[in-house]
């Protein structure tokens, strides 16, 4: 009679225990970190983590209006890097990318940013009716425009996506198809290949963990 | 029992004789199907999508039989060459353009113009290498 017990309280600990497993889920932060010391509160002197973050930015949208990092104030977000006349990777990423934003169709708190690499041709009027046609112009999607240096500089030191400039390339330019998860803190929580049906799923996973990471 | 062996073996035969019936026009068009579609993977699908479906109002989707129809002379024309006017296909206009594929040679048009007339719900047979060369010779 004992041992009949044993069975299904054994069993009914291992649920709990991994039960338990899963809420603890965390994804990590991404990018170099350094230590700092600093001062806590109560005058004492320690250290602390300082991770990589997105610094400040500003960038003509599809609306040709001007986008600092205040619009993604309090949301998670996906960044990537594209340009409209692109026909290798970019419209993969960018129909899966719409997927996700399909998915999220609800939560105000998910947003995604495309930079164009093509300074020259994509200017806002081009980027807008990309947009539209992609079927995705409601605000929470921005298609941003900037100087070479300033989207080339963010997109390799920042968003760790290499991007460049090359005439022997067929359309010009040659890039990384990294899907970058930020997250409120404006750090880096996740890089996945867009044109990756697994990496994609994997990120879809992601996002909900990484959404109740600040209800706690 | 006899009878129902008979029978079995009866209806084997059929199936056996059909089968083998797929005569070598059949086969060419297989094995041209089966290459398109590697073709296809690597030059098409980024756009055009793994099921044929398009993106959004970007690019045009291959579901629509009756445009690919009417248009089986311009197909080959339309890949070796691109497409720059607007176009309407299952009633959406799609503007800007379609690049062009000059690496392709003939024999590869042909096979990704078999796989997608043949896919994403369409099927309209054969298409050779010589009709490629015919065509291409009086594109637009």
């Amino acid at each position: 009679m004992k041992l009949q017990f044993s069975i299904p309280l054994s069993l009914f600990a291992a649920i709990v225990l991994f039960s338990s497993c899963q809420g603890e889920k965390k994804l990590p932060i991404l990018g170099p970190r350094s230590v700092e010391t600093v001062t806590k509160p109560d005058g004492s002197t320690g250290t602390d983590t300082v991770y990589k973050t997105i610094p400040a930015f500003s960038f003509l949208n599809q609306d040709s209006v001007a986008i600092t990092n205040d619009k993604f104030k309090d949301k998670i977000y996906i960044a990537d890097f594209f340009f409209t006349s692109c026909s290798t990777i970019c419209p993969t990423m960018h129909r899966n990318m719409k997927e996700i934003f399909e998915k999220y169709k609800d939560n105000p708190e998910v947003m995604y940013l495309s930079h164009t690499i093509d300074f020259k041709y994509d200017t806002p009027s081009v980027l807008k009716k990309y947009a539209q046609k992609l079927g995705v112009d409601d605000g929470r999607w921005q298609f941003v425009h900037g100087s070479k240096d300033s989207v080339y500089k963010i997109a390799e030191k920042d968003y760790l996506v290499a991007v460049i400039e090359d005439s022997t390339a067929k359309e010009g330019y040659i890039h990384q198809g990294w899907l970058v998860l930020i997250d409120k803190q404006k750090r880096i929580r996740g890089a996945y290949d867009g044109t990756d049906a697994k990496q994609v799923a994997q990120l879809m996973k992601d996002i909900p963990v990484l959404l109740s990471e600040d209800k706690k | 029992m006899r009878r129902f062996l008979i029978g079995t073996l009866f209806l084997f035969m059929l199936a056996t004789i059909i089968y083998s019936c797929q005569d070598a026009g059949q086969i060419k068009q297989d094995v041209y199907y089966v290459n398109g579609r590697d073709l296809y993977i690597k030059h098409c699908q980024n756009c055009h999508g793994a099921k044929g479906e398009g993106l959004g109002a970007l690019t045009p989707p291959l579901t629509d039989t009756i445009f690919l129809k009417e248009n089986k002379q311009n197909l080959a024309c339309f890949i070796k060459n691109g497409i720059k006017d607007t176009i309407t296909v299952s009633g959406q206009k799609y503007e800007g353009s379609m690049p062009a594929f000059p690496e392709l040679y003939d024999i590869d048009i042909a096979q990704v113009m078999v796989y997608i007339t043949n896919s994403f719900g369409n099927k309209q047979g054969m298409y050779t290498a010589e009709e490629v060369s015919t065509v291409l010779k009086n594109c637009k």
